[in-house]
Formats: structure tokens, C-alpha cells, sequence
């Protein structure tokens, strides 16, 4: 694999270990940039082959791992056209995220989400791709969908599903409100809560740990334990197009694109 | 359980050392916004580092639409 480094995503191969590294201003919004580089991204993984056993995805930025879709995007590139044809632009975004995120979902290498701070929408959708989490406590993680009249559009609500219990998966969608590092651990989807900025340094020593393990045995434990729920991940897509056409998206977009309140990203 | 005015204390503590603002500049009834100067992912951050210290879970709906620190100290002690 070749060392990238792009304006949204770099990536490079160290020791067995594939490093992805989310650096998109201010907060990485993922937004189509990061989309096509994603998919150069998944391209290369897949030919990884034997070298790799391991992958972490982290942030570079400060502010956390990711505040989720580009929603400014979003809203600008539905302006100005039909509705028809906006869902259309949609449903492509949507249609080409989740090939990325069932690449890495599926891929045999073992993948770790570090994460710090700001873990929402899009974002808490990419931690949600890997076999483990690791937070360190300033995480915070939330599914703020519903108030743009949304549901998580990324594979959030099958995933969550798929590691939770329904309950919790309600109360992170319908309530909108975050989860700490901590309260994500007690729920059973982060599998290690650290020390601030010690999510990275953690998360290379458990993937050194991870390649002491026969690679193919490692791929075929977690192709058993961990499906993947296609089926429901294209009624997401469906669902999302479906909702997407109401007015209520619209005006929940505007609303956070011009707002100037002081606590735009409180559900 | 600490009362009220101890509460206060700790957040006032607590967010001085957080975002490095002197903390005879903090004032219960301040604006924290401006005081401190955070903006909304900030608050965030001060939220975690609030449930942290004082062990408990405060949705962050609960904070919708609260600036001030004495405010904020009353939702932190309803949860302990």
C-alpha cells in the first residue's frame, strides 16, 4: 500500500498496520472530498492482501474524531434543483458511502475506530464500521439526525443494532442526546475508555497485540462473529431518500446552516 | 453530597482550568459563552469533563438553551 496523503484522508502501512488518518478542517466533516478519497482508500485496502493484519482509523484535528456528514454541502447541493433530482444526488452520496463502509465492515484485516472528542452522525457511523472502539474520555458520541427530520443515513441504525440492545439504540436516536466514553463502555460498544489522547498510543499497542495472531484465523473469527446486515442497510438507504423529500429536511438544514446560535451542535 | 454553593464552586473551578480563564474573572450568573469563550463543541467538551467529576449523566438537551454557570450548577445538582 502506498503512503496517501490527501485533503480530507491520508493513509499509509507501518509494521502490519494500516493507519487512517481523518484531517479535514475544522471539525472533519465528511462531505464528498473525503468520499472520493475514501474510496481510493477502500481500492487500496483491498489489495493489502498478506502484509496487513490490522487497521486504525483516527482524527488528526483537535476538535475530535468527526462531526459527521458535510451538512453545509448537503444543504447547497440540494438548492437550486428539483426535488427529484437532489434525492437523486443523494441517493448516489448514500449509495457510494455504504460500499465504502461495507468494505471496511467486511474487510479481514481487524479494524479499531480511536476516537476522541466530537463522535457524531457520520462519524459515530465510521466508528460503528470497526470490530472495536477504542474512546479516549473526552469522547462524546450522537446520533443528532432527527432533528434535520432525518434518520442516520450511513449504516448508524443497523449497525447499533446489530451490537445493541433496542432500547439503547432508541433512546441514541429518538432522544438525539450524546453518550460520554464511559456511558458508550457501560452500553457495550466501546471496548476501551483511556486517558485523553491516549486513544491512539492504545490502539497501536492492541493492533501489535492483534498481529501476534494467525491472520486468516483472525479474518474467519470475525467473518462468524460479525454479520453484515445487508438487507437493512439498503431499507436505510431507502428510508432516508424517503424521508429526504419531506420539507421538514429543508428547513432543519437551513436552520443549521445559517444559524448563529451558540449551540448548534446541542440536540 | 455537596449543596448547592459547593456545586457552583467546583463547575466555576473546573471551567477556569478547562479553558484557562482566571477564576476570579468567573461569576455565577456570567454568560459562559462569553466568559470563556467556547462555542458550542466546547460546551460539549465541558459537559464530559462535568460528568466526569461529578459522576453522573446529563443529557445535553438539558443544557439547551442554559449560559449561565448558576443554571448550570442547578441541573448538575438535580442529578446528584
Amino acid at each position: 500500500m502506498e503512503t496517501f496523503r490527501g485533503q480530507a484522508l491520508s493513509w499509509g502501512l507501518k509494521d502490519g498496520v494500516v493507519e487512517l488518518a481523518l484531517h479535514r478542517e475544522p471539525n472533519n466533516e465528511l462531505g464528498s472530498m473525503a468520499l472520493a478519497e475514501a474510496e481510493k482508500f477502500v481500492n487500496s485496502l483491498e489489495q493489502v492482501g498478506e502484509v496487513a493484519h490490522a487497521l486504525i482509523i483516527y482524527s488528526k484535528l483537535p476538535s475530535g474524531f468527526s462531526a459527521g456528514a458535510d451538512l453545509r454541502e448537503l444543504y447547497q447541493r440540494s438548492q437550486n434543483v428539483p426535488r427529484a433530482q437532489a434525492v437523486r444526488i443523494v441517493r448516489d452520496q448514500l449509495e457510494r458511502t455504504h460500499r465504502v463502509m461495507n468494505a471496511i465492515d467486511a474487510s479481514p484485516l481487524t479494524t479499531i475506530a480511536a476516537v476522541h472528542g466530537i463522535v457524531f452522525g457520520g462519524g459515530f457511523e465510521l466508528a460503528l464500521v470497526c470490530d472495536l472502539i477504542i474512546a479516549d474520555k473526552t469522547a462524546r458520541f450522537c446520533f443528532p439526525e432527527l432533528r434535520l427530520g432525518l434518520i442516520p443515513g450511513w449504516g448508524g441504525i443497523p449497525r447499533l443494532k446489530r451490537d445493541l440492545g433496542n432500547a439503547v439504540v432508541r433512546d441514541l436516536l429518538l432522544t438525539g442526546r450524546s453518550f460520554n466514553a464511559t456511558k458508550l463502555q457501560q452500553a457495550g460498544l466501546a471496548s476501551q475508555v483511556v486517558g485523553e489522547g491516549e486513544a491512539l498510543r492504545v490502539a497501536r499497542a492492541t493492533a501489535v497485540q492483534l498481529g501476534k495472531f494467525d491472520h486468516h484465523t483472525a479474518a474467519a473469527a470475525k467473518k462468524f462473529i460479525k454479520p453484515i446486515p445487508y438487507d437493512e442497510l439498503r431499507r436505510e438507504i431507502d428510508l432516508f431518500c424517503e424521508l429526504f423529500t419531506h420539507p421538514t429536511v429543508d428547513a432543519g438544514l437551513r436552520k443549521f446552516v445559517e444559524s448563529t446560535d451558540a449551540q448548534p451542535y446541542l440536540p | 453530597m455537596p449543596n448547592f454553593d459547593q456545586t457552583l464552586d467546583e463547575i466555576l473551578n473546573l471551567a477556569a482550568a478547562q479553558f484557562k480563564v482566571p477564576r476570579e474573572k468567573l461569576a455565577p450568573d456570567d454568560d459562559f459563552f462569553k466568559t470563556l469563550g467556547i462555542d458550542s463543541l466546547q460546551t460539549l467538551d465541558l459537559l464530559t469533563r462535568l460528568e466526569h467529576h461529578f459522576r453522573i449523566e446529563l443529557p445535553d438537551y438539558e443544557l439547551q438553551g442554559v449560559s449561565d454557570f448558576r443554571t448550570l450548577a442547578d441541573r448538575v445538582q438535580a442529578r446528584l
